[in-house]
């Protein structure tokens, strides 16, 4: 390992608790740049509550989380870091186009009241055309498929130019053809140098591009490595022309909450 | 001559073009958000505000103000601090409210007349220093519902994305909250209380009937607003009826007669759709793709021209009738 790379994430011996349950313990991860890792494990082992926590959007109870070499609650330079949640919508009460969604990953680097520049409005092309979607700003995002949503999130935050890219699970129930416009700017961005932490169910033909994997189990960091042959399942490659079995039902990674109508919430790990 | 002439026509119009316009710009975030019925929450509220004012002998709309807001920064806090009791948080507010304000205006000795003009609005018996305040308040409102539009659409659309994209997501929902109250205490003398969540939302529902983007959704309510706003004092300075309701009905009209021409659009949208190849069992659903010659004949070939949907799947098109998807494969059609 060279000592001059930069470390972009780096816990030591963090706990997360949520509802009262301790959810992640003992997690010391450090992410150096151009380094590509992939987030492994099971439903409900904690991949989200992980990355989520390296964001800042869960508070933990123990250990300490850093960010580009500043303490969390220090960090200021969102620009740098960019975010696709898992399996969020990319719809809202009210309609918003690609352009618009996707133009939200320039927020970070905007003033408010000052309108979109230049530079913003390449960056957001470039973005959506990075995702295949070019020729689409102007559409409806409730008008696409799902796969096509989840890329316009994808879109979103390449729009924000940023130097750490978080994905929780960007391509989980997503169309063949979703799946391989997401692995060619995956693609991209690798050759160019970015830092990527990528949380997957399972590698499948992102395998190529990952030089690192952490496996999780039940809260905790079980596997840091290079990854194995066993986290690529080669029968996850689809033909137009086959027909497969059906996959078994998955079954949601969320808890019910269970609630008084004035108790604090437990924040949601998705 | 003309009815332009008076004084109170002028403050009135006034009064009614900044509401309508302010009144959606903040609706549409409320909306987004999938808050419809805040305004309305507010709203109430507000009644125990314009309660105290008269009880103590102040200007109704200054208590209006700080009551409605302190009102909406509680609900707020409330809804950010608990996760199921949303609704019930506003139940209680609703209903403490407006019992408050009828508590409230009945120790005052002022009659229901009163109190009636600030439920159901009445915009010329407005005085010019109302107005002014009127202005500058919904001016502010529009101000920053236009000018932070980004900022507030990004956390509205997505609150973790927008809180790590550096926008602190508590202070937006705050900011809306307040400008909500602000527009209920703006909206009162022209739509009244009991009805300005009304205008908040009705053109919001209206424009997003043909629109596909936020900004169009966000200004094209706006307009609407305005509209139904200017007529609906117009009607009401001609017939004797509280602005108020005339406001709103001529708003539903709006959406009643903008409805078909939405359901229309999202059929069409909807059939245009491509067909998807799904990689990954989602909720255990899994496309079967065979390949299944089709049997009957065809007195056309399928192509560009021949009149039948196309629709895009994967790298070639499926042509859509008698409730087949046709694609072409070699020198026959299979069904896809
Ligand atoms: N809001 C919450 N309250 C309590 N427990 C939670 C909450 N969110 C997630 N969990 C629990 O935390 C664990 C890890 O969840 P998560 O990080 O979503 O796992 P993964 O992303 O690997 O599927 C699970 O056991 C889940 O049940
Ligand atoms: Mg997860
Ligand atoms: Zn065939
Ligand atoms: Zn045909
Ligand atoms: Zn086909
Ligand atoms: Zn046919």
């Amino acid at each position: 390992m060279h000592m001059s790379t930069q470390t972009l994430v780096s816990t030591r011996d963090v706990a997360v608790a949520l509802g009262g349950r301790p959810v992640l313990r003992g997690i010391d991860l450090d992410v150096h740049a151009g380094e590509v890792v992939a987030v492994l494990g099971a439903n409900g082992s904690g991949k989200s509550t992980l990355v989520r926590t390296l964001l800042g959007l869960v508070p933990t109870v123990r250990g300490e989380v850093r960010l580009f070499d500043t303490p969390l609650d220090r960090f200021r330079s969102w620009e740098r870091i960019g975010f696709v949640p898992q399996r969020a919508n990319a719809t809202s009460g009210v309609p918003a186009t690609v352009g618009e969604v996707v133009a939200a990953g320039r927020l970070s680097r905007r003033t408010p009241f000052v309108p979109m520049r230049r530079r913003d409005k390449d960056a957001v092309a470039a973005a959506v055309e990075a995702v295949g979607l070019a020729g689409r700003l102007g559409d409806g995002v409730s008008t696409l498929s799902g796969g096509q949503q989840q890329r316009v999130l994808i879109a979103r935050a390449l729009a924000g130019e940023p130097d750490l890219l978080v994905l929780d699970e960007p391509t989980a129930g997503v169309d063949v053809e979703s799946q391989e416009a997401f692995a060619a700017a995956l693609g991209t961005l690798v050759d160019r140098g970015a830092t990527i932490v990528l949380v997957a169910h399972e590698l499948g033909p992102l395998a190529g591009l990952v030089g690192r994997a952490v496996v999780m189990r039940d809260g905790r960091l079980v596997y840091d490595g290079p990854p194995l042959a066993a986290f690529t399942e080669a029968d996850h490659v689809h033909h137009h022309d086959h027909n497969h079995p059906a996959s078994p039902v998955r079954t949601g990674d969320h808890v019910p909450s269970v609630a008084a109508p004035l108790d604090p919430p437990a924040r949601e790990a998705r | 001559m003309s009815i332009f002439l008076y004084d109170f026509v002028i403050r009135a119009l006034l009064g009614a073009v900044f509401t309508g316009l302010a009144a959606p710009a903040v609706g549409t975030y409320l909306v987004q958000r999938r808050l419809a019925l805040m305004g309305d929450g507010i709203g109430h509220i507000a009644v125990t505000g314009v309660a105290l004012g008269l009880l103590t002998g102040t200007a109704p709309l200054l208590t209006a103000v700080i009551v409605s807001v302190a009102g909406a920064v509680a609900l707020e806090v409330i809804r950010g601090r608990t996760s199921t009791s949303g609704d019930v948080a506003l139940a209680l507010l609703f209903y403490g409210g407006i019992a408050g304000g009828v508590m409230l205006t009945g120790l005052a000795g002022e009659g229901a007349n009163v109190l009636q003009r600030y439920l159901f609005g009445s915009i010329t018996s407005i005085s010019a220093g109302e107005v002014w305040l009127t202005l500058a308040l919904a001016a502010v409102v529009l101000f920053v519902a236009v000018g932070l539009s980004p900022q507030l659409f990004g956390v509205a659309q997505d609150e973790e994305f927008a809180q790590v994209s550096g926008l602190d997501a508590r202070v937006y929902n705050l900011l809306v909250a307040v400008m909500a109250a602000v527009t209920v205490t703006v909206a009162m003398r022209t739509v009244g209380l009991l009805l300005v969540s009304a205008l908040m939302v009705i053109p919001v529902a209206t424009a997003q009937q043909v629109t596909r983007g936020f900004r169009t959704t966000l200004f094209a309510a706006m307009a609407i607003g305005t509209f139904a706003s200017l007529a609906g004092v117009l009607v009401s300075a001609f017939v004797e009826v509280a602005p108020g309701a005339t406001i709103v009905l001529i708003a539903l009209a709006g959406f009643v007669a903008a409805y078909p021409v939405g359901l229309l659009l999202r059929r069409r949208r909807r059939a245009r759709m491509p067909f998807l190849e799904m990689a990954d069992g989602l909720d255990g659903v899994v496309p079967v793709h065979g390949h299944t010659a089709v049997p009957e004949d065809h007195e056309h070939q399928h192509g560009p021209a021949c009149g039948h949907a196309a629709v895009e799947h994967g790298d070639h098109v499926d042509y859509v009738h008698d409730g087949h998807r046709h694609a072409v494969h070699g020198g026959h059609y299979d069904e896809h």
